[in-house]
């Protein structure tokens, strides 16, 4: 195989790890802070797609223009999930919440089905099949686009937590919950933003990954698995973690389809993930559970 | 204590005589009523599940059909209906539940797998099959006398394919040296690409095959598997695919500006509808072998004119013609039995001669195993949102265009 293959894999594999690191983020965040493990995340970011190819379809709205409406909406339906539903089950074991978000899932899928139909669609935009040549290196515009609009939203979720005062208060509830409540800080009403927020970044991710696949309603469980590598590579609850964990598997994929052979791309990734869970169980950035 | 006698009813030989005359003569009207009744046919098609999409497309030709026999001449029947969920175990319960339900005749299933499983019941159940999409050989290799097939096996599929494309390359003018495949690592994928690569040396081609990429159809990006074929340089790419992974794949060839001298899909998704909405001009010229209808027949247009009335916005497609044909050759088998019962329509199965059908070939027939060794392959090409059959001569309607143009020249 020639360097002009493996360097343009490379920045190929590094910006659709960064759109895998922000579909993860959502993911990372909702567990990193409630400890619910949301199996409905594949779910969640194809109703995402949906919203964006419907706004793409009625009002000729760029997928990447529909980011802030995407996760608004998503931040809606997951505030209201976590207060409405999730919550109510909090104190019962993980398996019965498992079952429940696996249960919202399928309801999830099944409406789509019924309303979308199964075939796949998605966006055509006058830039979708051009690209930038740079000697022999070719960059995908859409990908790059994407990559940018992911970096633009982890960082913004990033300052979000850093620095604004609620963001500050979700990490002291992650930290200690106990705690959180003996300072008099309102913890259903964070958990229920906190939700809210995984889910916005999953609608983000949503809008920006319609512009690299068509949506269709058996999408999910292929994001939601995504998603768990991703971060379990990564760190469960680091959100830079999510983001290494996703640049980690673009890039290894990529990699390992020149090298070796494409179909065994998914292959190295878990190959990756059970490398990690043996070497450093936590994930590269995460923090050993005490 | 005096006995009193009981009145009970006495039969007597006059009311036995007569209720066995009535018992009699209800034999000939059950069957005389087997013989008006009308016929009901069980479609099993995966309208859920990961092929839910392809299921759901087969359906749309079944729902063509009433309209088109009805103007043939043929008799009211009735369709019900059965998801496999796109699996054989449900397809062989959905098949149960059908035969229960009364279906005199089972037809589908699209994919090889779920129509072996029913067809299983229906050899139980002594109930005729029409199988109108499925490749596997071993469906009529297994000496079942319920299973009528009309759609052409794997091998008959990879040696029509193969001097399609020789009759391509001589018909356009430039034959490729090299050869690069891409193709799905289902079983599907894997058994034509086997197939295909087993026969190259009988077949002669003139191509040699650099390499055989195999990728997984459910992958989400297919950029490395379309940076490697490129970086093979070969002229040819030769496509195993389904359509997700179809529009994948041509959206990246374009934008990794690769233009090969042409891409043959010796499969589904290079010609469906929804490839051709999705990618627009980018959709042209590309070359499918496939199994498909002959459009100069008379009834491939009234079942055009039928299913866009339905669906003005699809093609007339593989899914649609042998799905139709699965129905066509069931009422046909009706028409000449004259009755329900299943040996009688088995036997008229056996013996149907069907010449005024839609797919290529000569008409429908079976052979002893239950094959119609006459369904015959045609080379089509998309052009502008349509597929135009280009190969065999005597089913084409245009000349091919090949090489296929650079992405940029398409208008």
């Amino acid at each position: 195989m020639d360097t002009v293959t493996i360097i343009n894999a490379l920045v190929s594999g590094l910006l659709t790890g960064l759109v895998y690191g922000l579909s993860a983020l959502g993911l990372s965040v909702i567990f990193g802070v409630i400890r619910i493990v949301n199996f409905a995340h594949g779910e969640l970011m194809v109703l995402g797609m949906f919203m964006a190819l419907l706004l793409f379809r009625w009002f000729g709205l760029d997928p990447l223009m529909a980011v802030p409406i995407g996760a608004a909406v998503l931040f809606a339906i997951g505030y209201a999930l976590q207060h409405f539903v999730v919550r109510r089950v909090s104190y019962l074991p993980d398996h019965m919440q498992f079952l429940l978000l696996a249960g919202i899932a399928i309801m999830l899928v099944s409406g789509c089905l019924v309303i979308f139909g199964p075939d796949a669609q998605g966006v055509q935009l006058d830039y979708a099949l051009d690209s930038f040549a740079i000697g022999n290196l070719i960059i995908d515009k859409v990908r790059l686009y994407a990559a940018i609009a992911a970096v633009a939203v982890a960082s913004a979720l990033l300052a979000f937590f850093k620095y604004s005062s609620t963001g500050r208060a979700i990490r002291a509830c992650a930290d200690n919950y106990l705690g959180a409540k003996v300072v008099g800080l309102n913890v259903d009403r964070l958990y229920a933003l906190t939700f809210g927020i995984g889910a916005a970044c999953i609608g983000a991710a949503g809008c920006i990954i319609l512009l690299l696949v068509q949506v269709h309603p058996y999408l999910a469980p292929a994001y939601t698995l995504l998603a768990f590598v991703v971060v379990i590579v990564g760190g469960m609850g680091s959100l830079f973690g999510a983001l290494l964990g996703g640049m980690l598997i673009g890039v290894s994929e990529e990699l390992a389809s020149v090298v070796l052979q494409p179909s065994m791309k998914t292959a190295f990734s878990f190959a990756l993930l059970i490398v990690v869970l043996l070497l450093r169980p936590q994930g590269l950035l995460g923090r050993v559970a005490r | 204590m005096t006995r009193k006698s009981v009145n009970t009813p006495r039969i007597r030989r006059r009311t036995f005589i007569a209720g066995a005359a009535a018992v009699a003569a209800a034999v000939p009207l059950r069957y005389a009523h087997s013989q008006g009744q009308k016929l009901k046919i069980g479609v099993l098609f995966p309208r859920s599940g990961i092929q839910a999409q392809i299921g759901i497309d087969c359906m749309r030709g079944v729902e063509s059909a009433p309209e088109v026999l009805k103007a043939k001449g043929y008799a009211d029947f009735e369709i019900l209906a059965g998801d496999t969920e796109t699996n054989p175990a449900i397809a062989r319960a959905q098949a149960e539940r059908l035969i229960e339900q009364g279906a005199h005749v089972i037809t589908g299933c699209f994919d090889s797998g779920q129509t072996l499983a029913a067809a299983q019941v229906c050899e139980q159940k002594g109930i005729p099959f029409s199988v109108s999409i499925a490749a596997a050989p071993a469906l009529t290799e297994q000496g079942y006398k319920t299973v009528f097939r009309n759609f052409p096996t794997g091998p008959m599929i990879v040696t029509d394919s193969l001097n399609l494309q020789k009759e391509l390359f001589q018909v356009g003018g430039k034959t490729p040296q090299t050869m690069v495949m891409l193709h799905t690592n289902d079983t599907y994928g894997t058994n034509t690409k086997d197939a295909f690569v087993r026969l190259f040396p009988t077949f002669n081609m003139p191509y040699k095959t650099l390499e055989t990429i195999a990728y997984d159809p459910a992958a989400r990006d297919l950029s490395a598997e379309v940076r490697k074929a490129k970086a093979t340089n070969a002229e040819l790419c030769m496509v195993i695919s389904r359509v997700n992974d179809a529009i994948m794949l041509t959206q990246e060839m374009v934008k990794q500006r690769w233009v090969p001298m042409g891409i043959v899909s010796a499969g589904p998704g290079w010609y469906e509808s929804v490839y051709m909405t999705t990618l627009k001009k980018i959709s042209d010229d590309i070359v499918s072998t496939v199994p498909w209808h002959d459009p100069n027949k008379p009834l491939s247009k009234a079942l055009d004119v039928a299913l866009k009335k339905r669906y003005p916005d699809r093609e007339l497609n593989t899914n649609h013609t042998y799905a139709f044909e699965g129905i066509l050759i069931a009422v046909d088998a009706h028409k000449r039995a004259g009755s329900t019962e299943a040996g009688k329509l088995i036997e008229a199965f056996r013996k149907t001669d069907i010449k005024d059908n839609v797919v290529t070939g000569p008409g429908v027939r079976f052979n002893e195993k239950g094959q119609n060794p006459d369904v015959k392959m045609s080379a089509i090409q998309n052009r502008n949102g349509k597929n135009l059959v280009v190969l065999p001569q005597n089913a084409a309607v245009t000349k091919a265009i090949w090489p296929m143009r650079a992405w940029t020249a398409r208008g």
